[in-house]
């Protein structure tokens, strides 16, 4: 937006149709609504400041709560955790940081192999995710635009329908009587139904299957804006296909590979509707045991801990993620 | 003609993988009309029938908690869609100005946070202010309306901006020459430039409202049960024939939805290029 000049006392409140008393009001009163926005800053602050302040109220502030929640003990009441401070006369300031709970996190196996465990899930799941991506995106890169907006359409949709839902479909598909092994039964091709729920395998197909959308869309448009004239450059100069694939468009295509596998990878490390409805219940993954901590346990310091310790570990991820995202969204100018 | 010759490899793959997104749904729906309880035995006798659709329209919890996430959705798309495309416009069209980094950072973090950690710290964050004063007394609608306006705002933000950023601002600049305010260039010509990113949005934001588990079961009170939430306890048993009759009335809803917008879509495309096409004759005249 343009700077525009600065404000010009108004004429028109000298002799408007206010009257003549009403300008001296507005003269050494508040400038009228209109000149804030014509004057451009506080109109401009305020739309600044809307969303600004609803995101550090409910998006940053709560993260300094569970950070200091996190240093604090539990105890019985609600709610059930020890102020981290408390004024025990009137110049006496008691200060209690406790350092207890991330001490447990890092003694305690359970937590420790969760957090490996979901860590190992979400990076199969995203190579999985990317293999069955990549070939969609570039088929449809490749087709004609009516049949691509189509195919773009088919990938959407499902997204759109409850994506509780489409967790739940598998499980008629995978378990004992379900329809995969009632299918295999029915063709010979084994005897006794194989056990497909509640093992890794399942969380795996739950994680790539309602993450796929988010793979294949960062993929497509970068695939799209690919440059055709390059591969027949290469082919002219003898390349094979192969060739051109690996050293052409795999190269250029790795922003779009890198935004969607964190797209996929950071959401999968927490994921807790999936591993609950699919997984086992030997082997927990992190987001579960936060939340059992949180409403089993009722240990809210601890989960705090839980929470702060996934966070540092996807803090890398995530600022990769917003640069690209960043660039992204200035590249397209 | 020889680049596209080609990509059989990558053409079964895509079949492959809408294979692989659709046949759940498929067997979803085709057992919503099965007899037995067992939902994937098909009991051949008495089936096709409606059973379990009656049975969902005379369970009064599952009908309660929709209805509560109709209303809890519509709210967050709304205060969704106010706040997202005021931040897209802040990024896209304000410049640099003080802070502006860490809103970018706030506005795209909540796209990849884990669920369970926006939930803990909304709830933290509830009982923090009801400590502090006071309100909210009780978690209910309002709390998590709250905590899905956050979570979604961020995707309202992304659409708007990248809306934004296809378009130049020369037709605002124009207009704040020619000495609109800017508001009123914000009502004339920005916002029916962003429209369809707007609608989007809302129709995006209801969606994860509408579909959220995590986050809800965080940030309500024991009154207030939204359907994914009643749908999660029903499914952590195993499967559940009213669920998968559900199911079915839901993708009937979006697939009617979905047909609707892109015919819509297509005709707002083709007057545009009509128009263009006129304003092009008109220019060479």
């Amino acid at each position: 937006m343009p700077r525009l000049p600065p404000p010009i006392p108004s004429t028109r409140l000298l002799t408007g149709r206010l009257g003549p008393w009403w300008h001296l009001f507005f003269r050494f009163g508040p400038p009228r609504w209109t000149q804030y926005m014509r004057h451009n800053w506080a109109g401009k602050r305020l739309v600044i400041a809307v969303p600004y302040l609803w995101l550090l109220l409910f998006f940053l502030v709560p993260f300094i709560i569970v950070f200091k929640i996190s240093f604090s003990e539990v105890r019985l009441a609600m709610p059930p955790y020890a102020p981290l401070w408390e004024f025990v006369s009137d110049k006496a300031v008691d200060i209690r940081l406790n350092f207890g709970n991330y001490l447990f996190l890092l003694t305690d196996d359970l937590y420790i192999s969760s957090y490996l465990y979901s860590l190992k899930v979400a990076a199969i799941s995203t190579v999985f995710c990317l293999l069955l991506a990549y070939p969609m995106a570039y088929a449809i890169a490749r087709s004609t635009p009516a049949t691509r907006n189509l195919y773009l359409m088919l990938i959407i949709l499902p997204f759109w329908t409850s994506f509780l839902l489409r967790v739940y479909a598998w499980i008629g598909l995978l378990k004992n009587n379900g329809v995969i092994n009632n299918f295999l039964i029915w063709a010979g091709v084994i005897d006794t139904p194989i056990t497909m729920m509640q093992t890794d395998f399942a969380v795996f197909i739950g994680i790539v299957y309602s993450y796929l959308p988010f793979m294949i869309l960062p993929l497509y448009s970068n695939l799209e804006k690919h440059d055709h004239t390059l591969l027949e450059a290469a082919a002219d100069l003898g390349a094979n296909p192969i060739v051109s694939f690996l050293r052409i468009t795999l190269p250029l295509s790795v922003p779009g590979i890198v935004a969607g596998s964190l797209l996929v990878f950071i959401p999968a490390v927490g994921e807790y509707v999936i591993p609950s409805l699919l997984g086992s219940s030997d082997q927990l993954m992190i987001g579960r045991v936060l939340s059992d901590e949180f409403f089993a346990n009722r240990d809210w310091p601890v989960a705090s801990a839980v929470a702060i310790a996934m966070l540092l570990f996807l803090m890398v991820p995530i600022m990769v993620f917003q640069r690209y995202q960043a660039r992204e969204l200035a590249g397209s100018k | 003609m020889r680049l596209r010759g080609r990509h059989w490899f990558s053409k079964t793959g895509l079949w492959i993988g809408l294979a692989f997104l659709y046949i759940p749904i498929v067997s979803m729906i085709f057992f919503s009309f099965n007899n037995s309880r067992l939902v994937t035995v098909w009991d051949a006798p008495n089936s096709p029938t409606l059973k379990w659709y009656g049975e969902l329209f005379r369970n009064d919890q599952i009908l309660g908690a929709a209805w509560l996430s109709v209303r809890i959705a519509a709210m967050t798309a709304t205060g969704a869609v106010i706040l997202g495309t005021l931040a897209g416009l802040v990024l896209a069209r304000f410049g640099p100005f003080r802070g502006r980094a860490m809103l970018s950072g706030m506005t795209t973090a909540p796209l990849v946070m884990p669920e369970v950690i926006t939930g803990l710290s909304l709830l933290l964050l509830f009982v923090a202010l009801q400590q502090l004063i006071g309100w909210p007394a009780t978690r209910d609608a309002t709390t998590i309306t709250i905590a899905h306006i956050t979570f979604s705002m961020a995707y309202v933000t992304i659409v708007v901006q990248s809306r934004l950023a296809g378009f130049d601002n020369s037709l605002e600049e124009a207009a704040l020459d020619l000495g609109a305010k800017p508001a009123k260039v914000f009502f004339r010509i920005t916002l029916p430039l962003i429209v369809p990113a707007i609608l989007s949005g809302w129709l995006l934001a209801f969606t994860l409202s509408w579909d959220d588990v995590v986050v809800s079961q965080f940030v309500a009170g024991p009154g207030s049960t939204t359907l994914p939430m009643v749908v999660f306890s029903k499914v952590r048993l195993g499967v559940s024939p009213d669920v998968n009759a559900l199911a079915t009335i839901m993708v009937l809803i979006v697939a009617v939805g979905v047909a609707i917008s892109a015919v819509w879509m297509r005709r707002q495309e083709r007057r545009r290029e009509r128009e263009m096409q006129m304003a092009a004759a008109a220019n060479n005249k």
